[in-house]
């Protein structure tokens, strides 16, 4: 479904990505996992078109993506939910999602999926009305995952969804996360929280400095000495 | 103060009148702090040359009824298209090419144009001051004396800010607007276009002064020098709102004009502006993020 070849990104005179190769089949999940500054946000906002790759080459259901803008990608079917969320807090969570379906293929199932947004988490109908800068962290993250949905993706990027979360709201998360894959979506997340994630995916990608170090499924991986002293931390 | 006092007390009718009309002149400033800050919201970018882009179509207005003899209705139309026209053009020429650059930058360009602008005017058509004459009639209300065309402009104004507050929440591209002053980068990631958001936020903000443009050629005669009159003021409400703040700007054009409405009446009409200003100056250094502004 997504094949990246060969791609090196970076800002400036810095580069953050080297040769990337990557692949992400339909109906799987996939991690990336990987210390702090490995290139892992980097390597989404490539994918998503915030930032333009060096080298290399996108392609997503056999139509290339490279050098495409980010609003171009979203019509292609990738919606990504960014570092940090980037709600718009200032306006309700209604509005949010709203702007979630912005594209006209989107408008015009508005209606369907926030219906299915709300079912998946009934707290934004509750707080439908209410300002998104109010709303709790993990409200707030279920947000950015809601307005994500509403662009009828079929790939989602998630970028470290459990930042800033209290544990107790990670778990919770992650069964929320499961149950929007059980939904039929595919999903690539970048984590730091190593041991959820890898339970959460099929396989999974070690980022290095920029570079992939290991690839392999995620309980093969989460077997590996290597990665399990250095992130799983047993 | 004394003569604030004197006129409460001996003539209390007359202080009214003037609220009344700081009331009235407050609706077609807002109109203009709105688009200025509109566009200040979405671009980062403080147009200077604003209410000189409303000057044009008050020119254009004016050459098509007084001059041309065309009725007042499509002079009205025909400045709001010049008003979207020229928000359009200045956003592709002037601000597209420097949008990345130092807010400085933005500012000179802006200011440049405005200059420009002026120059244009004065060689064009003099420093002539023209009006178009309306032969619209004073009315009274409840012993209070009103001009017509000043009534007509305020409620006019409002009609438009209600359809602005509609545009802005109840449709995609509007509420995409409001997005967008909160998050740039984020509205990208939605599937919008940024450069599109742009444009149509550049076009709603010349229509805007476009429209206020119609509203102010039946009260005010134009003359080059028209933006240098109304342009500092305009700023100042939206500073004094909190910049890209649009209830703030709303609210701070209704105090603007006030002050400058009653402190004409009790004082002069340049005692009324320099009382707005000394009051602006006090009230950055209290609240310099505007009066909405959260306290830090």
């Amino acid at each position: 479904m997504l094949e990246l070849d060969g791609v090196s990104a970076g800002y400036g005179h810095f580069t953050a990505l080297w040769d990337v190769a990557l692949r992400v089949s339909a109906g799987e999940a996939v991690a990336v996992v990987g210390p702090n500054g490995a290139g892992k946000t980097t390597l989404l906002r490539v994918i998503s078109g915030v930032i333009a790759a060096r080298a290399g080459s996108l392609a997503f259901e056999g139509a290339a993506l490279t050098g495409r803008p980010a609003h171009e990608i979203v019509a292609h079917g990738i919606a990504h939910v960014p570092e940090g969320r980037r709600l718009f807090p200032g306006l309700t969570v209604a509005d949010n999602l709203k702007m979630g379906a912005f594209l006209p293929s989107a408008r015009a199932h508005f209606a369907e999926s926030v219906e299915r947004v709300y079912g998946l988490f009934p707290v934004l109908k509750e707080r439908r009305g209410q300002r998104a800068g109010s709303l709790s962290g993990g409200e707030q993250q279920m947000l950015a995952i809601g307005r994500a949905l509403m662009s009828r993706p079929k790939l989602i990027l998630l970028d470290e969804p459990s930042m800033g979360l209290a544990p107790v709201m990670v778990l919770r998360l992650f069964d929320l996360i499961r149950r929007v894959r059980a939904e039929g979506y595919t999903i690539l997340v970048v984590e730091q929280n190593v041991r959820q994630v890898l339970k959460l995916v099929d396989r999974a990608y070690l980022l290095e400095v920029g570079r992939i170090r290991m690839e392999g499924r995620a309980d093969a991986l989460s077997e590996q000495d290597f990665v399990r002293k250095a992130y799983v931390g047993l | 103060m004394s003569n604030l006092l004197d006129l409460l007390l001996n003539n209390p009718l007359l202080l009214a009148e003037a609220a009344l009309n700081g009331l009235l002149l407050g609706g077609v400033l807002a109109l203009l702090a709105l688009g200025l800050n509109l566009i200040f919201g979405v671009l980062d970018i403080v147009w200077i040359v604003y209410v000189d882009l409303a000057m044009l179509s008050m020119y254009l207005i004016y050459f098509t009824v007084q001059v041309y003899g065309f009725p007042l209705l499509l002079g009205a139309v025909l400045g709001i298209g010049l008003g979207v026209l020229l928000g359009i053009a200045v956003h592709l020429l002037i601000i597209t090419p420097i949008l990345n650059s130092p807010p400085i930058n933005q500012l000179l360009a802006t200011g440049g144009l405005l200059f420009f602008i002026q120059s244009l005017a004065t060689f064009l058509w003099t420093t002539d001051h023209r009006s178009v004459r309306l032969n619209l009639p004073t009315i009274e209300v409840a012993g209070m004396f009103v001009s017509f065309a000043r009534l007509i402009a305020f409620g006019l104004a409002v009609v438009v800010m209600i359809a602005l507050y509609v545009f802005l929440t109840r449709t995609y591209i509007g509420t995409a607007i409001r997005a967008v002053s909160q998050d740039r980068g984020a509205m990208s990631l939605m599937g919008a276009n940024p450069q599109r958001v742009y444009v149509v936020t550049s076009a709603v903000g010349g229509a805007l002064a476009g429209v206020a443009a119609a509203l102010l050629i039946i009260q005010y005669s134009v003359h080059p020098y028209f933006g240098a009159a109304f342009g500092p003021i305009t700023f100042m409400i939206c500073v004094l709102g909190g910049l890209g703040n649009m209830f703030g700007a709303f609210v701070a054009s209704f105090i603007m004009s006030e002050i400058i409405s009653i402190g004409g009446v009790v004082w002069s009409t340049e005692m009324g502006y320099v009382i707005a200003f000394a009051l602006f100056i006090v009230l950055m250094f209290i609240r310099p993020g505007g009066i909405f502004a959260k306290r830090q």
